[in-house]
């Protein structure tokens, strides 16, 4: 029997969250974390948790699993599990609504304000705005980005200042834009990116990196918007 | 935009270019330092005296002290805004933030004159 430790919290009767043991039997099969929260879900339905598509796409169920964040649905007990043991606790960082769900306002927040569509001021072209294959190869490793925020809630900087600094997911997905050779707004981006949060506050210790699910690296992006500033800077 | 009044340069940039800067006078010192104590066999009055008579070295050590203010500062105000915030503490989080950064204030200022001094005044 698998010992699956989980964080509850409902705040309508809970004064504080707290840490419940349930025990799961796999029958020896390694299934994914998802698999043994609908378990648990079975035998226990006041359990809340997200989940959609089941197989890493939507981003949902993004959970910290025994001590790091990744998506319930393609994280494979074999690779979680130690001396028989999962534990689960919701996103780090941000409020919980109730057990593995947390109030995501701020990520969104920050996503909203790095303008996340193609902005162009020239007119628009009768059929469609065309790019190169090379500067289309430019948004590889960028637009794969599915939002689960498991990067920007592993991240110290996002804990401390989520009203102020983008995050990994955020810059991510700006530097997505301002690679994009069809957005001609790279002027208004950087220079809402120059103050001393909004992309300073990365200091590089590549937690986003290790964590993303879909092996994204949000650290090389935000060195090239620091790049780009320095540039326009100068 | 994020407004922030105590950041050095008021701006990330600005504040990521001096401290990379800061961050190379400060090691090429500390470099000059132990090479100089490594390759000077004994180190008495006259050498010390004749080191710091030349302009050189003086402008060297200004320089090095300005860049321990500013790199400091930036720093410190990384680490405070980090821990010391008013969406975590309320007010608190800014008094405690401003006497920290104002007691780094003093002291630096402080040893910025004496140094100036120490290096221009003695005789």
């Amino acid at each position: 029997m698998l010992k699956v430790e989980v964080y509850r919290y409902n705040p309508e009767t809970d004064k504080t969250p707290y840490m419940k043991t349930y025990e799961v039997d796999t029958e020896g099969k390694d299934l994914m974390v998802l698999d043994v929260l609908e378990m648990l879900k079975a035998k226990d339905a006041s359990l809340s948790f997200r989940r959609s598509c089941r197989e890493g796409v939507c981003g949902s169920d993004g959970v910290n699993i025994s001590g790091k964040n990744g998506l319930a649905c393609i994280t494979p007990l074999s690779s979680c599990v130690k001396n028989n043991k999962l534990v689960l606790r919701p996103l780090p960082g941000l409020p919980v609504i109730r057990d593995l769900v947390i109030d995501m306002s701020q990520f969104y927040a920050q996503y909203r304000k790095i303008e996340p569509f193609l902005q162009n001021d020239t007119p628009a072209p009768a059929i469609e705005r065309l790019q190169s294959p090379e500067d289309r190869a430019k948004l590889d490793g960028l637009y794969e980005c599915i939002l689960c925020a498991c990067c920007s809630t592993s991240c110290p900087s996002f804990w401390w200042n989520p009203d102020k600094f983008v995050g990994p997911a955020g810059l991510l997905q700006a530097y997505r834009f301002l690679a994009d050779s069809r957005d001609s707004a790279n002027e208004k981006r950087l220079n809402g990116l120059s103050d001393p949060f909004s992309v300073f506050r990365c200091h590089g210790i590549q937690n986003c990196v290790s964590v993303c699910p879909k092996g994204l690296n949000p650290t090389r992006a935000i060195g090239h918007i620091r790049n780009m500033l320095l540039h326009s800077a100068t | 935009m994020v407004t922030t009044a105590t950041s050095f340069g008021r701006n990330g940039v600005a504040d990521w270019i001096i401290q990379r800067f800061t961050a190379l006078v400060l090691a090429s010192y500390t470099l000059f330092w132990v090479a100089f104590f490594f390759i000077t066999p004994e180190i008495n009055y006259t050498i010390w005296q004749e080191l710091f008579s030349q302009l050189w070295m003086r402008i060297f050590t200004l320089l090095a002290l300005l860049s321990i203010a500013a790199h400091g500062w930036i720093g410190l105000w990384g680490v405070v805004t980090d821990y010391l915030t008013t969406r975590m503490m309320g007010s608190t989080g800014l008094v405690l933030r401003m006497l920290v950064l104002g007691i780094y204030a003093i002291v630096t200022i402080a040893y910025l004159v004496w140094g100036i001094e120490i290096l221009w005044g003695a005789k």
